[in-house]
Formats: structure tokens, C-alpha cells, sequence
């Protein structure tokens, strides 16, 4: 706690109201002011008005304080016309132009916009947060900006693919444009690493559903630098993630980005996709692949996925009964997990800051902890009972367990689907973009033999 | 850009009905949050009858100097020679001398008005927000010194660091069209 020298002299109130009597005279020079430790921690109440205000008689005019206006929410209007623009452009830009350049062009655009013009909030990714605080506080409403930035890509997603994340998204950008030694992260890295996001995005609705923290926000490696300030543990991770994204590109939007995660769902089934091979202009299907490898290689983020060989007859027989196992164990999963997580509430619950002072109010009380906090101060202060704030606890408490079966299963069962998914077998003839995990970058374009006929021919 | 001229297969057909029904649910959410939206945004503040001013304020904006500045409620003030806002609990002189002060970067000023009472300004440009005025001031005194987000600094972060910081709960998010929880006397008297 930090010490309050009031505290340390900690007498009583009284010489305070002597001192107003003397105020008036000519009162001492050295004063020792004593008080007791509970008042210096409460509100002035009209009746505690020690000192009446004065009635001047040399004709002051008492000043009043400024109150400068918050930024005109014209600003966040703009942001949202700007959200659309961005979105429009990046969706021709990736599907019709077909340009790199162009595309780089307005991340750069988005990245000094977003990030470094707007600093970063309200983005995106942070949104799910108001969504889902929304949803389970009837007393929270989101703002109509806030709604839009949530939505809009996720609309654009469902049409055009992952155009937010190629162009749009400065958290993208940033570690767009340090990429420059990409390395290739080995398929089954890749996947588990990606679950990560899984939990991530599972954990951030768990805790902006009780009310308790935007992790997401909270624990941004970014946003600092778009602020061009911050602590050094958020610019140190947030460095620590830019220099590993001069080698694994975009690290975390593949491994960490929750919002990635639905868009990634979304992108499964968008209208239009990214094709590495152009469209061809009449019958819009994509141009045939000939299998030239030229392009393998280019994809800094995996999303590349190769011709298949054939399965032998026996690694069916094999891969049928794996695949029969894991749907089996699927429910299995999710509810070990669901279990496991409801166990942890305990733990989780202590996001909760009621939780976290009602816990320590509780040691004071029982004679396990020495000393004080600020919060448990402020709480005495209030003159509530600790009853009332443990039941209030409890509840919150009976939110974490409920949560903890949604958070645990969440997790148990995308585990259960990534297997089952790793288990399948895929038939493919061409070179093809991941519709999940092609971030629209459109690395890959100029690298097409076909790519560039269709270039000559325009 | 023209449609898929493929015959419609039963992956075609289950694929074009999960869209439909993202889109729909998209929607639907939509229709849910929007019943209960707001057009204008929230801003973070300061309830100060609740504040306890640790002095977090000062130290967990991710702002390098904090968003949170000292005001003062001149109508609530007793324009006292002996203030506690200004002075610390143990001066060694009832002088503008800078040991005597409480606040640690000399942003309270102190003026005379007439016999016997002295006017205090907080120089905004030097308060860090630390409350120790306001805490001295809160203990002493009227409460007239209070803490306030500024909203020409603060940055409206979607989780503010200092709100995750706070001991009392004092924070909140409030409609941007009041951006100020201000100390006055009727508010004063209705708290009473």
C-alpha cells in the first residue's frame, strides 16, 4: 500500500476544526495534524462542509474550472465511412486488380490511419469484447462506431474473404511490413500454435461476459506503439513480437488474433476467395493450375496447400477408423474439458476485481493477512458489510463456474475438430489458397505463370 | 464478377445454406445489440465521491503524463489561509516555500484574495494527478479538490489502464454527452 503520511501521524479530526476557528485569526505556524485512518478515506458530505465557503467583500469573482470537450464524435463517424472505404478497396484490390503493391499500398494507408492517426481505438479485434459485454450486461450498450467496427469485416469476410486482414487491419499491417526473412513454420507447429488463438478468443469472451477484463485490449503488443507510449512490459512484448514477426509473418494474426479466428471460419465459406491462378474473365472460375511450383514457396504465412498424392487402399482402411475414433471422442473431449474448466473458477474468478477484494477483505478479517490494501480501505470506507460483498462474490464466483463449462468445452471441442480436421483426407489436384488461413496479402499473384499472361493480355 | 456456373452439388448446396445462415445470424446479433445501442460513445471518468485518491492515477495512464488532472470546485472551497490541499500536514512555515508543499510538482498556486483567504488554482500544465492534495484537502477540508479525466488528453483506451487500477471503483464509463462528474455544492448537499 502507499503510505499515507496522514495515517503515520494518525491522531483525531479535532485540531483540524480547531484549526478552522484559527484560520480566521492568524493561526500557527507549525501545526501537528492528526486524524483517524477511517476518515481519510471518505467523500466530503454536505454537513462535513468544515469551512463555510466565504463571503468576499472585495468584489472576487470566483473562477469556474474548465471542462474541455471530449473529440467530436464526427471523428469516429469518419472512422466508420473510412472502415467501409478501406474495405471496399482491399476487396477489388485482392480479387479484381490482383496488385501486391496496391495491396502493401493500403495497409500502409490503414496502418497509418488507423494505428497511428486514430492510435489504434477502438479496432476490430477489441470490439467482440462490447459485443459480448452487451450481451450478458443489461446495463452496457455499445456504442453504434463500436457495432459497426465489429460487423463491417466481418459482413465484407462473408462475401470477399479475409480482405480485412490483408489491407485494413493495422495490427496486421505493422508486422506486414517488417516481414523480411520469412521462415517456414513446419505444418504441425502451425496448427498448434494456432489453438492458441482458440483459447485466446474463448478466454476474452469469458472475461468480458462476467464483466471482469478486456484481456484482449489489455494485453494488445501494439497498441503502444501506435500511442507512442506505454510500460515496458507492453512495448517490450510488443518489440519481442515485431522483431519474431521480421521471420514468422504475422505471428499474431495466425497464433494469436481472436478476431482471425471467426474471420478464419467466415473465409471457409466466403462468396468470392483468393485464388493464386487469375479468374478467367467470363466464366469466373479460376484459371487451371499447371503445376509449375513457381508459387509454393510464396506464401510467407503456410496458406499454400500443395497437390495430394493418393492414399494407399491400407492408409484408408487406417484413416477411417482414426477419423471413426476422434468423433467418438469428440464429446468426450469437450466435456473433460468443460469439467476441467468449470474447476478452474477459482482462479479465473480472480479477474474479478470483487472478487479479488472480497477475498482480501476476508483474509484481513480472519486474521490471515497483515495489513491493508487501497481497495479493502475504500470498501471499509463505504461502511458496507463483508457479507454483502462475499454474496456478491459468490455470484460472481457461480458465473465463472457456468462459464468455465462453456470456456473449457469451447476449447475441448475445437481440440476434437482440429484433430478430426488434420485426420481427413483432402483430394487435391492444384496449388490452392487455404480459404481459412490466406490472409489476402496477395504475395502470391505474381509468382502465377498465368498471373502474368493475364497481365500481358490486359 | 459472375457467379459459379458449377451444377449445384449437395456440398454446393449445404455450403450456400451455412452462408445464408452466418449472414442471418450476423443479422440477428445485429438486431439484438442494436436495440440497446447508443449513438454517441462513452468516456471514461471519475466518480469523485467515490474516490479514494491512492494516487493511481498519476502512475497507470498509458499516457507518460496522465489524463487525470486535479480540479477544483471553487464554490465548494473555503479559501483557506491554512490549506491542506496546499500545505502538507506538517509545514515547517505557512509559505508558497516549496517544502511546505504538498503537491509534489508545484502545481497547486496560491494567492491572496483579501484578509484572511487565499485562492488555490491548479496549473494543469504541472499537476500529475497524484491526488495527495485531494486526499489532504478530502481529510481537512471541503473536498473542493478533486480528480478529474480530462477528455483533451485522454485517450478513451477500450480498456483503460487506470480503471483496471483502481481500488474504489471510482471509474466508469459515462455517456459522452455529460463527460464530467463534477463536485458542487447542490451535489454536495444531494450526496449528504
Amino acid at each position: 500500500m502507499r503510505c499515507c503520511p496522514y495515517i503515520v501521524v494518525g491522531v483525531t479530526l479535532l485540531l483540524a476544526a480547531e484549526l478552522a476557528a484559527e484560520n480566521a485569526e492568524t493561526a500557527e505556524e507549525k501545526t501537528t495534524l492528526k486524524i483517524s485512518a477511517s476518515s481519510a478515506h471518505s467523500a466530503v458530505k454536505k454537513e462535513d462542509q468544515r469551512f463555510p465557503p466565504p463571503e468576499f467583500e472585495t468584489g472576487y469573482v470566483q473562477p469556474s474550472p474548465t471542462t474541455p470537450a471530449p473529440p467530436q464524435d464526427i471523428y469516429q463517424y469518419m472512422d466508420v465511412l473510412v472502415l467501409l472505404a478501406a474495405l471496399g478497396v482491399g476487396a477489388y484490390l485482392v480479387l479484381k486488380k490482383r496488385s501486391r503493391p496496391a495491396i502493401f499500398a493500403l495497409a500502409i494507408f490503414s496502418l497509418l490511419y488507423f494505428g497511428f492517426w486514430r492510435r489504434g481505438c477502438v479496432c476490430s479485434v477489441g470490439a467482440i469484447q462490447n459485443i459480448v459485454l452487451s450481451i450478458f450486461d443489461r446495463s452496457y450498450a455499445v456504442p453504434i462506431v463500436v457495432l459497426a467496427f465489429f460487423l463491417l469485416p466481418l459482413i465484407f469476410t462473408l462475401f470477399f474473404g479475409r480482405v480485412f486482414c490483408a489491407g485494413v487491419c493495422p495490427l496486421g499491417a505493422i508486422q506486414d511490413v517488417v516481414l523480411v526473412r520469412p521462415v517456414r513454420v513446419p505444418n504441425w507447429l502451425e496448427n498448434a500454435l494456432r489453438l492458441f488463438a482458440y483459447v485466446y478468443l474463448g478466454a476474452a469472451i469469458l472475461f468480458a461476459a462476467t464483466g471482469s477484463a478486456f484481456i484482449i485490449c489489455r494485453y494488445d503488443p501494439f497498441v503502444s506503439f501506435f500511442r507512442l507510449s506505454g510500460n515496458w512490459n507492453i512495448l517490450t512484448l510488443g518489440g519481442s513480437v515485431l522483431l519474431v514477426s521480421i521471420f514468422v509473418g504475422r505471428p499474431y494474426c495466425r497464433f494469436v488474433c481472436p478476431y482471425g479466428v471467426i474471420l478464419r471460419q467466415l473465409s471457409r465459406i466466403s462468396r468470392w476467395n483468393v485464388t493464386i491462378t487469375p479468374r478467367v474473365p467470363r466464366s469466373g472460375v479460376p484459371d487451371e493450375c499447371v503445376r509449375c511450383r513457381l508459387c509454393e514457396d510464396s506464401c510467407p504465412f503456410g496458406a499454400i496447400r500443395e497437390p495430394t498424392a493418393d492414399w494407399m487402399a491400407r492408409d484408408y482402411v487406417t484413416g477411417k477408423k482414426r477419423l471413426a475414433l476422434l468423433m467418438v471422442l469428440l464429446p468426450v473431449l469437450a466435456l473433460s474439458v468443460g469439467w476441467a474448466g468449470s474447476k478452474l473458477k477459482n482462479v479465473t474468478a480472480r479477474m474479478h476485481a470483487t472478487v479479488r477484494l472480497a477475498e482480501r477483505v476476508y483474509l484481513e478479517d480472519a486474521g490471515k493477512a497483515e495489513g491493508t490494501t487501497n481497495a479493502s480501505l475504500a470498501f471499509r470506507a463505504t461502511g458496507r458489510y463483508p457479507e454483502q460483498l462475499y454474496a456478491e462474490a459468490s455470484a460472481i464466483r457461480a458465473k465463472f463456474t457456468l462459464g468455465g463449462w462453456f470456456f473449457g468445452g469451447f476449447v475441448g471441442l475445437i481440440v476434437g475438430l482440429k484433430l478430426i480436421g488434420l485426420s481427413r483426407r483432402v483430394g487435391r489436384t492444384d496449388y490452392q489458397a487455404d480459404r481459412a488461413s490466406c490472409l489476402a496479402c496477395g504475395r502470391c499473384f505474381e509468382y502465377c505463370p498465368k498471373e502474368h499472361a493475364r497481365r500481358k493480355g490486359n | 464478377m459472375t457467379e459459379n456456373k458449377e451444377p449445384v452439388t449437395r456440398r454446393h448446396f449445404l455450403k450456400d445454406t451455412l452462408w445464408g445462415t452466418c449472414l442471418a445470424g450476423l443479422g440477428g446479433l445485429t438486431g439484438f445489440i442494436i436495440h440497446k445501442h447508443r449513438k454517441t460513445g462513452t468516456l471514461w471518468q471519475i466518480d469523485p465521491y467515490t474516490c479514494i485518491a491512492c494516487g493511481n492515477c498519476a502512475t497507470y495512464c498509458v499516457l507518460d503524463k496522465s489524463a487525470v488532472k486535479c480540479m477544483h470546485a471553487f464554490s465548494l472551497c473555503g479559501y483557506c489561509r491554512i490549506c491542506f490541499g496546499f500545505f502538507g500536514p506538517e509545514p515547517l512555515d505557512i509559505t508558497e516555500g516549496a517544502e511546505n508543499q504538498v503537491c509534489p510538482t508545484g502545481a497547486i498556486k496560491r494567492r491572496f484574495v483579501e484578509e484572511p483567504y487565499y485562492e488555490y488554482t491548479i496549473d494543469e500544465s504541472l499537476c500529475n494527478g497524484c491526488g495527495k492534495c485531494v486526499k489532504g484537502c478530502n481529510t481537512f477540508g471541503n473536498g473542493s479538490l478533486f480528480l478529474q479525466v480530462r477528455h483533451d488528453r485522454c485517450l478513451n483506451c477500450n480498456e483503460c489502464s487506470i480503471a483496471a487500477a483502481c481500488p474504489s471503483g471510482a471509474w466508469k464509463r459515462i455517456p459522452a454527452e455529460q463527460p464530467y462528474l463534477l463536485k458542487t455544492q447542490h451535489e454536495a448537499g444531494a450526496h449528504a
